[in-house]
């Protein structure tokens, strides 16, 4: 078994042509990203405006509650309201990615928010208090402190979306959920686990960016990843002389 | 001049946290608000920046209404120092401090070259300015928050309980300071806190709040001390009103000369020098005072060294407040006060009955029937 795995994996035959490994890989990444875009141009301006406000909190619960919207019976739904109205692939494509999209945005939004809420209320009142604007405060203070949350909300989309963007296979889409569907209707068990171990590897991988990103946008004031020094108070004695 | 007149504030809820109040905060000065917790001192600074909008009533700084201006424009004119600090975690030290000239629009490399200047001028090491401010003390935070609120050299501050976050000892030397830094800068304060001690030590006028926001009080602290306008006044002074109204009163009293011995000097040198009650006070080559010593208590063949000397014995200078005067008699193992001169040489030593006698003969605090009207000292 592991051996056709591994077979599978590695010859030429099976990465090559417009259904080969490579193609729907390219294919998975591509729904994964146009998902995430679009998940995070919603999500993230909500997140920072709710919890800059304080307003519209119900939408974080409204959005968490989605989460528990079954995928596929919401994709064939969709799917059969919008094949009459969309032409061609699109009508397969748009279902698919509205899912995804749907599934990716609870996480996003939670982060933002909660990264946003998270802000020492001190630090938001002295931003306000030496006269920034509300924007400025949005943007060089509750921002910059959101974004460790905010960041961690992104990975979790990213792992979600990745591996549920296999569905889109089920409506006729391709991405690496065809090797799973097609290994299933024939019986081709190493393209299926194959195509699997290749999600969670995609998975992964797509993860190692946003981590880098972390490092690279948070600042250490925010994450403790400071230089070992140890807080001392310079030694200050009362002036010669002095009494009670 | 800060000018509250008339100044209401109702919160949505109904709670009327500030009721009717005028104030006039003098320029150059140090005007503090006082009262228990909940009395409406932050709801009355806030109004001052426009943090909070008043329900009614008007608010003026050198005759200019607050709330005709741009709010975020007339905070950017005025320092503001926050009860819990509000350092921003993901910004360094002299990034905090730059804070509001990098808002003005000052370049960056001029803005934080001039947040080192104020790292030091508020007593802590420039190199901390590379830090974050999760890597301070609490101590060194609030100096931070003062040096940011100091940036932009605005000419008034507000600072609401900016040095509450310490512990006590910290306190006072950020405390003593900050007088020290105002003696140099001159700014127009208006500084909240609870702390009735700060108030006294800090203000050069004190306003009493009470709870709903009204001033029972607005007086200089010595005659808040001599002269509480009410009960409530009264009680929230505390004990000990009159001792501790000789902090604000000066006066020279009788000095005696101290026969004295060098630190180092032989115990049999020291005890031929000890007055009838057997202590010596011992000073150094300067003749600044070290302690007292009892030569009868050591070993017959030493000398006089820092071990042989009893602690104890706070100093006063010559023409310091009499309640150090005072305190120097009563706290010396001999009862003879010890005085220091303007350099902290030995200048000689006082007697507690002769400092009360002078005490006895001294004015009595001006009236209470003069509230403070005149411009500040
Ligand atoms: N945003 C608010 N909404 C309603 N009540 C408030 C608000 N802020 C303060 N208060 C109330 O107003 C009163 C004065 O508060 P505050 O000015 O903070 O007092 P202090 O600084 O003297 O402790 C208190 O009773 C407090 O509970
Ligand atoms: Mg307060």
């Amino acid at each position: 078994m592991i051996g056709s795995i591994i077979d599978w994996l590695t010859s030429s035959a099976s990465w090559s042509g417009a259904d080969g490994i490579l193609a729907r890989l390219l294919e998975h990444i591509g729904y994964t990203l146009l998902v995430l875009v679009i998940a995070a141009v919603i999500a993230i301006p909500l997140g920072l405006w709710i919890g800059h406000t304080g307003r519209g909190r119900w939408l974080v619960t409204a959005a968490n509650a989605l989460r528990a919207v079954p995928t596929l019976g919401l994709l064939f739904a969709l799917t059969l309201v919008l094949l009459p109205v969309l032409p061609g692939d699109t009508a397969f494509l748009v279902p698919s990615v509205i899912v995804l999209v749907l599934l990716a945005i609870p996480a996003i939004l939670s982060g933002t928010y909660a990264g946003v809420e998270a802000v020492d209320p001190a630090a938001r009142d002295a931003a306000r208090g030496i006269g920034m604007t509300g924007v400025q405060v949005l943007v060089k203070v509750e921002l910059p402190i959101a974004l460790p949350l905010l960041i961690s909300g992104l990975r979790a989309a990213v792992l979600q979306v990745v591996a549920t963007a296999t569905v889109a296979a089920y409506v006729g889409l391709g991405g690496l959920g065809r090797f799973l569907i097609d290994g299933l209707a024939t019986q081709d068990y190493a393209s299926t686990a194959g195509g699997a171990l290749l999600v969670a590897v995609l998975a992964l991988a797509l993860d190692a960016p946003f981590a880098l990103l972390e490092r690279l946008v948070v600042s250490p004031g925010l994450t403790g990843r400071t230089r070992p020094l140890r807080p001392s108070e310079p030694n200050r004695t009362a002036p010669a002389g002095g009494s009670t | 001049m800060i000018r509250l007149d008339g100044v209401t504030k109702q919160y949505p809820d109904g709670t009327v946290a500030v009721d009717d109040l005028s104030l006039t905060a003098p320029d150059r000065a140090i005007t503090v608000l006082v009262g228990p917790s909940g009395c409406g001192k932050t709801t009355t600074l806030r109004m001052i920046n426009r943090m909070i909008e008043p329900t009614s009533g008007s608010v003026t700084i050198d005759g200019q209404d607050v709330l005709a201006m741009d709010a975020a424009q007339l905070r950017r004119g005025i320092g503001y120092v926050i009860q819990h600090g509000g350092l921003f975690p993901h910004h360094t030290v002299e990034r905090n401090v730059a804070a509001v000239p990098l808002l003005l629009g000052t370049p960056k490399k001029q803005a934080i070259t001039r947040a080192r200047e104020l790292l030091e001028l508020v007593g802590l090491d420039p190199a901390l300015g590379r830090r974050y401010p999760s890597q301070l003390s609490g101590g060194q935070q609030q100096r931070v928050g003062v040096a940011r609120a100091l940036a932009a050299d605005p000419p008034v501050m507000l600072m609401d309980e900016p040095f509450s976050a310490v512990d006590p000892v910290v306190r006072e030397q950020l405390q003593d300071e900050f007088l020290r830094l105002q003696g140099e800068l001159g700014k127009t304060i208006v500084m909240v806190t609870h702390d009735i001690d700060e108030a006294i030590k800090l203000g050069d006028h004190v306003a009493v709040l009470q709870v709903g926001g009204r001033i029972a009080q607005l007086a200089r602290p010595a005659e808040l001390l001599a002269h509480p306008a009410d009960n409530f006044v009264a009680d929230f002074l505390g004990r000990d009103r009159g001792y501790r109204a000789l902090g604000f009163d000066s006066a020279r009293v009788p000095l005696h000369d101290e026969p004295t011995v060098s630190l180092g000097a032989t115990v049999s040198e020291a005890a031929a020098r000890a007055g009838s009650d057997g202590w010596v006070l011992v000073v150094d080559d300067r003749r600044h005072p070290q302690g007292w010593a009892r030569p009868a208590d050591l070993p017959g063949e030493g000398s006089i060294d820092e071990r042989a000397l009893a602690l104890g014995g706070t100093l006063a200078r010559v023409d310091g407040p009499l309640r150090l005067v005072l305190d120097a008699a009563l706290s010396s193992p001999s009862r003879r006060g010890v005085v220091i001169d303007g350099d902290g040489a030995l200048a000689g030593t006082c007697r507690a009955t002769e400092v009360l006698s002078v005490i006895e003969t001294r004015e009595r605090p001006s009236d209470p029937g003069d509230p403070i009207s005149h411009p500040a000292s």
